[in-house]
Order: C-alpha cells, then sequence, then structure tokens
C-alpha cells in the first residue's frame, strides 16, 4: 500500500476521528469511492457522515423532483422552492454536502441506478441503494457480484420508526485482536436475492419480527408496482393476505408478524428523523468500518425499531446456522 | 407517530453543549418539528471541531458554537426559533427559575462538571434532564426525572487520574508519566505563574548547602543569551537533577536506574551553535503559529522523534517562547491548541521518557496525552443524538414506564448494537437528590478552612457558589452582593485553621454546605483525625457518604486513550458534547459523557473511555446482561461486582 502521508490540512481536520482509526485507516478513507441512490432521509444522514470522515468521492443518484415529503427529514436543502430552478434532489443536495468537507469530490449521476451496466459500478468501493423496488436492489447487487474487485452493497431503508440495513460484502477477509495474537477471519455473505430466499423455518429463533414484516411489505409492493413507501393503511387487508400466503409456504406462524408491526409500516411512511439519523450513523460506521479494514463488520442485517429502542444484528445467511 | 406531533411543537427545550452531541441534536431536533430550543455553549469553534460538527464551517473558525449553530439550523427550517447563549452554563443568570421554563433539558456537554452542575439545577427546578456522551464508537444516553429515576449523580462518577507526586517527580515508569512532569511541572515552572508551588527541583545541591537561599536555576543569568539559558536548564532537568535521583540508592533496589541526559551528549557543538533559523522563518502574526518544528524542517506529527531531534525541538521551543512570545511567560498555562507549548512537552517528556528507558512517543500521540483530547466521531454523534430525540418525546408524553438507558456499542452483545436498558431508581443515600448527611474526616487542628473549600467544597461536592455555616455562624460566602467587610472576614477565615474559626469546627462538629445557585444543601459530620498516609490519602482529608469514584487502575495505554486525566489542570471548562475537543476534554471526559456504569456491565477491562467504561465491550463481559423475556422491549442488566448494592428498576 502507498504510504502517501496525510497533508497537514487533513492531519488538523481529522485529528479526533484519526485518534479512533489511525493514520493509515483515514488514508484508505480518502482514496473510496461511493455511490448512493434514493436520496431520502436516512441516506442523506449517511451522506453526511461520510463526507465528514473524508471518503474520496461520493456519487448522488436521485432525479427525482424536490417535493415535501422528500425533504421531510432532509437538512440539506432550505424549503424555498424558488432556489430549486429544476433541479433533481441529488443536485440539490450535491452542492450542500460539497460545503461540508471541500475535500472531498461530491458528483451527481443521472439516470436509473437499474439501468446502469456492470462495468459503471466497477468505480466504486461501496454502493448504497435505498428507497428502489425489490427488482432493482437484487439487480444492482448481482452487478456488482460481477465484478472482479470487491464492491461493498448495502440497501437501507426506514418506515415509521424502524429502519432496516443489508449488507453484501461477498467474502471479507480481515484480521482481529484477541488476547495478544490476532486472527484473520472470514465472513461469507450472501447475495439480496440468496438472503432473501432463505427458508424462514431455517433462521434462528428469534429473529427479528421486522425482518419477515419488511418482506412482506416488499413483496407486497412488487406485486401490486407500487413505489416504495406508495403505500397507506387501505392496504392492511391485501397484506394479511399476502402475510398468510408467505407463512403457509414457510411453515411459520403468523403471530411472527404482528398486524400492529405491520400497520405501523404500511401506514407510517413519513420519516422519522430520529430513526434516519440513528440508521444512517449505523451505515455510515458500518462503510467505514469496510473501507478502513478496522473493526468487524456486521453480517448482514441490522434493525432498529424505536418502540423498543434496541439496534438488532442479525445474520441471514447459509453459514449462519 | 402523528400523535407526538402536539406534544413536540409545544415543548420548550433547553440545550447544554452545541459540540459534537450538539450539532447532532439540533438539527435532529429541528427536522422531528421541535420549534422553541434555546441552546447554551461558551465555546468558539476550532478547526478540530469541523470532522463532525457538520454545522459549522472553516469561516466560522473563532466565533460562537451557539450562535453559528442556530443561523445553520435556521437556513433549513426557517419557521422555528432557536435562542442561543455565548455562555457559560454556570453563569448565575441560568438560574433554577431559567430553567423551569423549559419542559425538558438536554445536555450534550463535554465534562463533568458542567454535567454535575445542571444535574442540580434540573433537580432543583425539577425538570427532566437526558443525558448523554460519546467517545470514539461508544456512546450513552439516560434520562434523569426526579424521583422516578436516578439523577446523574446517584452513581459513582470516575475522576480525574492523579498520579502519586514522587512518581511524577522521581520514578516514571509510564509515558504518561513523562507527560504529567512535562507539563505540570516543568512547562508550568519555566512559561506559568512562578508564584505557583512546584515541585520541580530548581535548586543545586551545593547552592544549597552552603548559602542561605539557594539560586533558583531557572532565573536566567545577566550574561547569558538565549541558547546558553536554554542548555543550562536542559543540562539542569535532564542531566543533574537525574544524577541527584541516581544519588538516592534505595529508589532504585529494584528499578531501572535512569541515564542523565546533557545537551553535549546528544547534540554536536555546531549543531547546538546553528540549532533553528528563527529570524528567518518567522512572520510576525499569530502567536499560536509559532512553531519549532517548522523551523526545524520537522513535518509530520506522526512521525516518532529521536532523542537529538527532540533535543533541538526542546531547544528551539524554548528559544521561541522567549523570543516571540516574551509578553505571554509567567500568565502561560498548556493549552493543546497551542503548536509551540505541544511541541515544548513533547519533546521534554520524550527526553525524560529516554532518560528512563520508556519509549518515545510522537507529537500527535502526546498531544492527545497532554490534552486529554477524547476520540470523536460523527457517526457516534448522530445515533447518540436520535436516541436523545427519542427519549426526550417520552419525557413530554410522560411515558414513565417507557424511559430507557441506552448504550451504543462498538461491538455487538447479545445481537445488539444499541442495547436498551431501563432506568434505575433514584439513589436513596445520594447526598445530591435525597438529604443523606456526608461524613468527612480531618486534622482540624491542621487543616485550614481553605483546603476544606478547594479539596471537599469545589473539588468533590462540584458547588459553584457555596455557602458553609457552622449552625448559625456563617463562615464563608461566595456572591457578588457582599459588602466588603464580609468579603474580608470571609477571607480571614479561609487562613484560618478550623479549630480556631470564629466558631469552631472540631471532632462531632456539623457544618452545613449550601450552594444557592444550584439548590443544593449538604450536611456533613466533621470527625477529628490527627494522621493522614501521604502517598494514599494525599487531600489530608476524608470524605465519606458521597458517590466515590471507583479505584479502577488504567493501565497506560487506557489512559492515554481516554485522556484519564493527569493532574491538577482538571477544569475542563468547554461543555461539548461529545463532542468534542473539549467534550472531548477527559478529566471529564467524553464528549459526552457518560456516567460509570461498572455495577451494571461487569468486565470493563476494554473500556475506553473513563466516562464510558461501563459500556461493554464485546466478548470481555463475564458477566451477560440478562434478558427479562424475550419479547418484551426490555433488557435487565446484572448488577457488577462493584460493591454497590443493587438497585431497583422502574416497573
Amino acid at each position: 500500500m502507498d504510504r502517501e502521508e496525510l497533508t497537514e490540512q487533513e492531519t488538523a481536520l481529522y485529528d479526533r476521528q484519526i485518534r479512533v482509526w489511525g493514520v493509515d485507516a483515514q488514508r484508505r478513507l480518502s482514496k473510496s469511492h461511493i455511490l448512493v441512490s434514493g436520496l431520502k432521509g436516512t441516506v442523506v444522514e449517511f451522506c453526511k457522515n461520510v463526507v465528514l470522515a473524508g471518503v474520496g468521492s461520493l456519487t448522488l443518484n436521485d432525479d427525482r423532483p424536490v417535493t415535501d415529503e422528500l425533504l421531510s427529514a432532509n437538512f440539506l436543502v432550505p424549503p424555498d422552492e424558488n432556489m430549486y430552478g429544476g433541479k433533481s434532489v441529488a443536485e440539490l443536495c450535491c452542492d450542500s454536502l460539497k460545503d461540508f468537507n471541500p475535500m472531498v469530490r461530491v458528483a451527481v449521476q443521472k439516470g436509473d441506478v437499474s439501468s446502469f451496466d456492470v462495468d459503471f459500478f466497477d468505480k466504486f468501493d461501496v454502493v448504497v441503494v435505498s428507497c428502489c423496488s425489490l427488482t432493482t436492489k437484487k439487480l444492482v447487487n448481482e452487478k456488482c457480484r460481477k465484478l472482479s474487485k470487491r464492491v461493498a452493497f448495502y440497501t437501507v431503508d426506514c418506515r415509521d420508526s424502524c429502519g432496516e440495513i443489508f449488507v453484501d460484502l461477498q467474502d471479507y477477509i480481515y484480521s482481529k485482536k484477541k488476547l495478544e495474537e490476532t486472527i484473520e477471519c472470514i465472513l461469507l455473505y450472501p447475495s439480496f436475492e440468496d438472503a432473501i430466499a432463505m427458508p424462514w423455518r431455517s433462521l434462528p429463533k428469534r429473529v427479528s419480527k421486522l425482518y419477515f414484516a419488511m418482506r412482506v411489505i416488499e413483496r407486497f409492493e412488487e406485486a401490486e408496482g407500487r413505489k416504495p413507501g406508495e403505500t397507506s393503511t387501505a392496504d392492511l387487508p391485501n397484506v394479511l393476505k399476502l402475510r398468510k400466503d408467505l407463512c403457509e409456504a414457510h411453515s411459520l406462524s403468523e403471530s411472527q408478524i404482528p398486524d400492529s408491526l405491520l400497520e405501523r409500516l404500511l401506514a407510517g411512511t413519513r420519516e422519522f428523523p430520529p430513526v434516519c439519523a440513528i440508521v444512517g450513523g449505523i451505515l455510515g460506521q458500518e462503510v467505514i468500518k469496510v473501507i478502513s479494514g478496522k473493526g468487524d463488520p456486521l453480517k448482514n442485517f441490522f434493525f432498529f425499531d424505536a418502540m423498543d429502542g434496541k439496534g438488532i444484528i442479525e445474520d441471514i445467511s447459509k453459514t449462519s446456522s | 407517530m402523528a400523535s407526538d406531533l402536539s406534544v413536540i411543537e409545544g415543548a420548550k427545550l433547553l440545550m447544554v453543549g452545541a459540540g459534537g452531541i450538539g450539532c447532532e441534536l439540533l438539527k435532529t431536533l429541528a427536522l422531528s418539528g421541535f420549534k422553541d430550543i434555546h441552546i447554551i455553549d461558551m465555546d468558539t469553534i476550532e478547526v478540530s471541531n469541523l470532522n463532525r460538527q457538520f454545522l459549522f464551517r472553516q469561516s466560522h473558525v473563532g466565533q460562537s458554537k451557539a450562535k453559528v449553530a442556530r443561523d445553520a439550523v435556521v437556513r433549513f427550517r426557517p419557521q422555528i426559533s432557536i435562542t442561543p447563549y455565548h455562555a457559560n452554563v454556570k453563569d448565575p443568570d441560568f438560574n433554577v427559575d431559567f430553567f423551569k421554563q423549559f419542559n425538558v433539558v438536554l445536555n450534550g456537554l463535554d465534562n463533568l462538571d458542567a454535567r454535575r452542575h445542571v444535574n442540580r439545577l434540573c433537580l432543583a427546578a425539577d425538570v427532566p434532564l437526558v443525558e448523554s456522551g460519546t467517545t470514539g464508537f461508544l456512546g450513552q444516553v439516560t434520562v434523569h426525572a426526579k424521583g422516578k429515576t436516578e439523577c446523574y449523580e446517584c452513581q459513582p462518577k470516575p475522576s480525574p487520574k492523579t498520579y502519586p507526586v514522587c512518581t511524577i517527580t522521581s520514578t516514571p515508569s509510564k509515558f504518561v508519566h513523562c507527560i504529567v512532569w512535562a507539563k505540570d511541572l516543568l512547562f508550568a515552572k519555566m512559561f506559568g505563574d512562578k508564584n505557583q508551588e512546584n515541585d520541580l527541583n530548581v535548586r543545586t545541591s551545593d547552592a544549597a548547602s552552603s548559602s542561605e537561599h539557594a539560586e533558583d536555576v531557572f532565573e536566567s543569568k545577566k550574561d547569558e543569551d538565549i541558547e546558553q539559558y536554554g542548555r543550562r536548564i536542559y543540562d539542569h532537568v535532564f542531566g543533574y537533577n537525574i544524577e541527584v535521583a541516581l544519588s538516592n540508592e534505595e529508589t532504585w533496589k529494584n528499578r531501572n536506574r535512569p541515564r542523565p541526559v546533557y545537551v553535549r551528549d546528544v547534540l554536536a557543538t555546531e549543531l547546538i551553535q546553528q540549532n533553528g533559523n528563527v529570524d528567518k522563518d518567522l512572520v510576525a502574526g499569530d502567536p499560536l503559529s509559532v512553531s519549532a518544528m517548522a523551523s526545524l524542517g520537522l513535518k509530520n506529527p506522526q512521525d516518532v522523534w529521536s532523542l537529538m531531534e527532540n533535543s533541538r525541538i526542546f531547544l528551539e521551543a524554548l528559544k521561541l517562547f522567549f523570543l516571540k512570545r516574551q509578553k505571554e511567560i509567567g500568565n502561560l498555562s498548556f493549552d493543546k491548541d497551542d503548536q509551540l507549548a505541544v511541541e515544548f512537552v513533547t519533546a521534554a517528556a520524550n527526553i525524560r521518557a529516554a532518560s528512563f528507558g520508556i519509549p518515545l512517543h510522537s507529537l500527535f500521540e502526546a498531544k492527545g496525552i497532554a490534552g486529554n483530547i477524547v476520540h470523536a466521531v460523527a457517526t457516534t454523534n448522530a445515533i447518540i443524538a436520535g436516541l436523545i430525540v427519542i427519549e426526550a418525546i417520552k419525557v413530554l408524553r410522560k411515558d414513565t414506564s417507557n424511559y430507557r438507558m441506552t448504550y451504543c456499542l462498538e461491538h455487538p452483545s447479545r445481537k445488539m448494537l444499541l442495547m436498551p436498558v431501563e432506568p434505575f431508581e433514584p439513589n436513596k443515600s445520594c447526598y445530591v437528590c435525597s438529604e443523606t448527611p456526608l461524613s468527612l474526616e480531618i486534622n482540624t487542628k491542621r487543616s485550614k478552612l481553605r483546603d476544606f473549600v478547594e479539596k471537599v467544597v469545589k473539588a468533590k461536592l462540584g458547588m459553584n457558589l457555596p455557602l458553609i455555616m457552622h449552625g448559625q455562624v456563617l463562615l464563608y460566602e461566595v456572591g457578588d452582593d457582599l459588602d466588603e467587610d464580609m468579603v474580608a472576614n470571609y477571607e480571614a477565615n479561609l487562613e484560618k485553621l478550623l479549630s480556631e474559626l470564629p466558631s469552631p469546627v472540631t471532632g462531632g462538629t456539623i457544618l452545613t454546605v449550601e450552594d444557592l445557585q444550584q439548590e443544593l444543601t449538604c450536611n456533613i459530620n466533621v470527625k477529628h483525625r490527627e494522621d493522614f498516609d501521604e502517598e494514599k490519602e494525599p487531600d489530608g482529608m476524608i470524605l465519606s457518604g458521597w458517590t466515590q469514584p471507583p479505584a479502577a487502575e488504567k493501565d497506560g495505554k487506557e489512559s492515554m486513550g481516554n485522556g484519564a486525566s493527569t493532574s491538577s489542570a482538571s477544569q475542563a471548562i468547554p461543555l461539548e458534547t461529545i463532542g468534542d475537543d473539549d467534550i472531548e476534554i477527559v478529566p471529564v471526559v467524553t464528549e459526552g459523557v457518560a456516567p460509570e456504569r461498572k455495577r451494571k456491565l461487569s468486565d470493563t477491562s476494554n473500556a475506553v473511555t473513563s466516562d464510558l467504561s461501563s459500556v461493554e465491550h464485546g466478548t470481555s463481559s463475564k458477566k451477560k446482561p440478562q434478558e427479562i423475556d424475550d419479547d418484551s422491549d426490555v433488557v435487565m442488566l446484572e448488577d457488577g461486582d462493584s460493591g454497590i448494592s443493587k438497585k431497583k428498576r422502574l416497573r
């Protein structure tokens, strides 16, 4: 690895975090390239975190025009329509983010993330997608997996006061200090498609109910052709029907996916900013860990629910049992 | 969550601290719909804040954090009201009546002192407090509601680390000891207040034995130039003083003998002559930009310098102080943001370390230790701020049964990275939120009232404007509105022995100590005791009944990391949140921070910060927290082995 030194300016700016993760990690961060697609509150929090941390570049993808709903948990864009000038969410966020840390290159990539070819993703070390369909998640994940280098893939979504993160690092080798010796660890990750195809009965006991609930809603939106989050309590009867089918197919008791939880997730389409901050913070930390090679990364789902306050890691993979 | 909107919109909040946690918190509050927020922070913005205090920019350096944070947030939420105060939360303006106007107080502080003060005001005003702290990837949020949950001071807090004097002056064994010596003895002696007591040996023995008033070698001589003076100081502190120490054979029976270091052994003569190029490189301007590294061409603060490089830096920094910052000499105290001071202390500590066979450290590392710099990253602050808002909303909804204290962990514990725990009931023997008397063992015939005020009332009880009474007799009082006679009278009392006060304090006396601003009163039962062990009981008095810090000794590495603080210089003032630098400052630790929770999560051997040492690290914990019922929301933790009785949990 190259031994370039950090500049004086970088050392001064990053002083406090270098004390957490060291100079080498800071150097690796400054050479990393991140793509995010789908700029709602949680991803905006994530962007802030990695720009502050000093990554090399951040590319934003979200062509949607600004709406009130889109801005409800967004602190990058002032609520002044006169300033929008026909710009997309990504373009408006880009202007603000650049300001946070002049040492990070922030850019916009127009287009639909599902239409980008495999080579496009080769430019990145980390890809984060949010607010997109089940099909898009699978597709982008597959493209990242086709590349010879490892591109870390994440999805993140928040509904009501709940959040979910999925992580695919393919195979990840890292060293871990145990007592005096350093041991090499390897983690094998399934793709998003393989992870969610795991039979529910085969999962560890007491898997977070949120895992199942999110799968039901995801399937529902896919089947109905809805955009992510385009739901309401009126959908509950149909969602309950889908739950029944899925539970039967997986021989899981329906009580594992409470009505009240599904109802919350369907109704609470507006983001809850404290949860965006928490989930965007955890995601930021995970990405920093993976780029810097410091610390054990989470495998492979993370759930937070403000109702019980727990932030839980679930391992949904074949190697977990 | 829509039902919460009316309580959110109608709430009036006080935030204390606009640093690391504070910036994140203010942003999240504004996005969540809060409309009336007041924010107090006495700090101004520094470059090292910018990596996480995202409301601030390079162009704001030097400006008030509270004000700049307000302006930044109002830009994306123009309709809300944010009232900033660029002030110390301990100012008398922020009294109980001021606190009473708020529905909840949210702390994002960086020091114990201010946290205790806010805790007392919240108790007196009966306003719930949400307290927080972070260090690196660790963080914690707690809720303190009078009579319902424990107060911030119900449990022991770690106190600043102190070291026995002789370890610092004669027998250092860790790098931190060398730093303390360089900072609190040598730097203070050379550049600080000359009248301060200082344990540095400044005499030569021949002078001491022969003349009535031994000469202080730190006084410069008439005919010597600054180069000569610097070399003489160098030889005295690193050479002569070590020789003196070596002559005491007893000391070295079980220790490695140090090696005296003299300039002539380290630097070739020509180098001594041409050390640095002061005049060429310097431009008049910001005194804080004067740098010995710059004039010697050393660039990387991460490098560990050789003994020779350290010696050159030492002599150069000393010279620069006298040539470029002459006016400040006599008034300087160590400041981690003062480049030249950091260079001087790093070099001096390293030369001493070399002499004692202790590994040398880089300027970056030395600065962290000397400045008690707490590690800080944006992500942890963002997470903690989100958790604070969630608790604040519960407080506003009076949802007492759902209050949680939440730990943010670096390694998952039972699958959890964010671990909620039920809060504890108030400690019935807490001297702050209950009325339990304290007891004090002290030699009433040898201790002055001043000793009692400094070491007990201020240092331990954390009072800001104290008043001390014996029965009806007022012995001491602080305040703006006292007349001159009173002030003179109290000043005189300070110098009197306890047993010789107008109303003598002896064994069996009950003293009442009160802080009018904090509305806190304590009774102290005095017990006379003749002798104290100088090493083990350096205060010469013992206060019991208050929550004592656990006597957990940390090893060198940890104390570096979290800045377990060194010595007297622990009056960290800045409010930051977890944030910051100051928050980050450790005597208090952490940006924020978190009370010690040893009793709950037992093994803390990996804990990163003193304030957070409670946070469990991964697998290191022997006693795992137990869940009450896996389907419920709550987690219970066992008490640790700290000897504190079990607390009842709220149900």
